[in-house]
């Protein structure tokens, strides 16, 4: 997993409740077997027409949101279905991270699994970025996971949380199977007391 | 005296392998349910890193998002979605993993399927990656959907990393009405809590109406947590939940079934157990409930109109004015003048038998509306062939309805089964997102009973009054 330590870049806003990964990916892209490629299918049924024409209107269409790392949306970022791909979506198409003041918990399980940054701010810090990227050009932002905090060149400033074996887990880029791993022991101890029943070994 | 625990944190600490300090608990995975569509890049993470799939026999697969619904054997025209299938056929054999195929008799949604083989049973964990796994709480057990990256893990360790979830109890008192179902209780809960109102919470559902619903209907309820942003959603197992599981093909037999009844029994909640939250619902208040917007939270009674908007706080707003314009609604309308032209029975949410028995009580000896196409997708084969020997298919087909092969079909169109632009659908699945159906189409969530109704009175209608043939 790519290491997440600090992160600046251009921020794009997505003023918008409820995101569902529906939106994020629509369901007629989840049929591929890879990992990659998603990032052209982000946000598909807001980005083009039914014809497939681009839509200019679309926030992530606007040229002065080009090459935006940054998201950030309204409330429930991320709920719905648990496709990963929407994760990988974000990510393939040129995200770091999403700001947002709550997040579906799957969704923001899936984001450290892909050193993706779910932040955390309250409703009204959202709303000042919100605002911020909608009126400042070029608007950046720094989001620096070693000390736990969001900036930006004028003065905004705000914590966020996050699970302190995660952040680890994110800062180093590591592979949580293998963490897990590292309890070989326990596991097996586990699996001779509770073996698989035998009503599962009937063919 | 020990300390009063609850339902959920009984499981939870029975499958604690590892604490280890500084990070999250190491959970043991009892089921892992596996499908085509979240698993091929799970599979291929295994064979980067060189790994087996730890329990091949606590790993259990189906295909049921992309496969057509039209008889079996039609060939599978869409090659993409057929390389998705024939690559998790692959990865079974390669793996040892127990695949129910498409030409499977047992073959079905892998939610419907768990219960009915007895692979879901009380006190499991039991995991997917799909996030309507929280259906296999309604069993007692702790069920929950997870990302591609934890299939993963789980296949390659049998346990998961996991921070501790919040518990939050929703207790149910009186009887729902006739005519209002598990169903309409979980929109009405989601209508009144919102739609991530549960986040970080695994829900215990009770009270004395969660007490009176079936296997069905609980699975119903528990389904439909995830709308609600809850982890999972679980009921206690009683005798309803025993009389379910026992005689199923992959549960306890003979010594194993006392004993396994016996550590069932000590599963419910303490009396006197604490939760992080409690919520209070009115059963008996409830009515049967349709949504007019695009999360399952914007939701109003048959018998009400589409909300107005300009009370609510400005964020609220401006996503129910993007939902009514998506709905094509106006605010004022009423419920029961929205005509429809699509009907969905089916769904991880309803398609069990006990659904078909409503809808098609509801539909016999009348006949759909000319101007609807209605389809009834049995959650599994075994809910098909049941429905058959009983002839609730000629029922449905009698009345207009088209008769399908198992899968998750319309409820979010992966395979050919799609709304157009603009039409408008009555169904019985669990989310109305924007495009969720087919892009452009307008979903309305209600309970089977509604449904049926629906098709046949080409707009909504109070099944309280509905005249039974």
């Amino acid at each position: 997993m790519k290491p997440f330590t600090v992160h600046r870049g251009r921020v794009a806003p997505l003023d918008r409740v409820n995101v569902d990964t529906d939106q994020i990916i629509p369901k007629q892209f989840l049929k591929r077997i890879e990992r990659t490629g998603f990032g052209q299918f982000v946000f598909y049924d807001w980005r083009f027409g039914a014809d497939g024409t681009k839509n200019p209107d679309f926030v992530l269409h606007e040229p002065r949101y080009e090459g935006a790392s940054i998201l950030v949306a309204g409330k429930n970022f991320g709920c719905g279905s648990s496709r990963e791909h929407a994760v990988w979506a974000l990510a393939d198409f040129g995200f770091r991270a999403v700001i947002s003041s709550s997040f579906a918990d799957i969704f923001a399980n899936n984001s450290t699994k892909n050193g993706f940054l779910a932040v955390r701010l309250s409703e009204d810090e959202v709303a000042q970025l919100m605002q911020r990227a909608q009126d400042i050009d070029d608007y950046q932002l720094t989001i620096d996971l070693e000390q736990c905090e969001v900036r930006d060149a004028k003065g905004f400033r705000a914590k966020f949380s996050v699970d302190e074996f995660i952040r680890h887990c994110l800062l180093n880029g590591l592979d949580d199977i293998g963490l897990t791993l590292q309890h070989e022991a326990e596991i097996a101890a586990y699996e001779t007391q509770h073996p698989a029943p035998s009503a599962l070994k009937a063919s | 005296m020990a300390q009063k625990k609850t339902l959920f944190e009984k499981i939870w600490n029975a499958h604690l392998v590892a604490q280890p300090a500084g990070r999250s608990p190491i959970l043991y995975i009892d089921l892992h349910l596996v499908h085509e569509v979240t698993s091929p890049q799970a599979f291929d993470g295994l064979r980067a890193a060189g790994r087996k799939v730890r329990q091949p026999l606590r790993t259990v697969a189906t295909v049921d998002h992309n496969i057509p619904t039209e008889p079996r054997g039609t060939p599978i025209t869409d090659l993409i979605a057929a390389k998705q299938i024939s690559a998790l056929q692959l990865s079974c054999k390669e793996f040892g993993i127990r695949l129910f195929d498409m030409d499977s008799p047992d073959q079905g949604i892998v939610h419907v399927i768990g219960p009915e083989l007895g692979l879901t049973q009380p006190g499991m964990t039991i995991v997917c990656g799909d996030s309507h796994t929280s259906t296999h709480g309604a069993f007692g057990a702790l069920a929950f959907g997870i990302g591609t990256s934890e299939v993963e893990h789980v296949l390659a360790t049998q346990c998961l990393a996991q921070q501790t979830p919040k518990t939050m109890k929703i207790d149910v008192r009186g009887r729902l009405a006739e005519g209002v179902t598990a169903k309409d209780l979980a929109l009405g809960i989601i209508g009144q809590i919102g739609t991530d109102g549960a986040t970080g919470h695994v829900i215990e559902y009770a009270g004395p109406a969660v007490r009176a619903l079936s296997m069905e209907g609980r699975m119903t309820l528990c389904n439909m947590s995830i709308e609600a942003g809850a982890r999972a959603g679980m009921v206690a197992p009683d005798e309803t939940t025993i009389a379910y599981v026992k005689g199923k093909r992959f549960a306890p037999k003979n010594a194993e079934w006392e004993k396994a009844v016996a550590h069932w029994h000590s599963l419910p909640s303490d009396e006197g157990a604490t939760f992080d939250k409690v919520v209070e619902i009115d059963g008996a208040q409830l009515c049967p409930f349709v949504t007019w917007g695009t999360n399952p939270g914007m939701v109003a009674p048959v018998t009400g109109r589409v909300p107005e908007v300009k009370g609510l706080a400005e964020s609220d707003r401006r996503a129910a004015e993007l939902a009514l314009q998506y709905m094509g609604l106006e605010p004022g309308k009423r419920i029961e003048d929205i005509g429809i032209d699509r009907v969905f029975i089916g769904s991880c949410t309803n398609s069990r038998i006990e659904d078909l028995r409503a809808a098609a009580r509801v539909a016999k000896g009348h006949h759909v509306s000319k101007k609807v196409r209605a389809m009834v997708v049995p959650g599994s084969q075994t809910v098909k062939r049941t429905a058959e020997q009983e002839g609730l298919h000629r029922i449905f087909q009698d009345a207009g309805f088209e008769w399908r092969e198992s899968g998750c079909s319309m409820c979010l169109g992966m395979n050919p089964d799609i709304l157009q632009p603009g039409e408008r659908c009555a169904s019985t699945s669990n989310r109305n997102f924007e495009g969720r159906q087919g892009r452009g189409g307008r979903t309305h969530l209600v309970s089977p009973m509604m449904a049926a109704a629906a098709a046949i009175a080409g707009h909504f209608t109070d099944i309280r009054n509905w005249k039974y043939q």
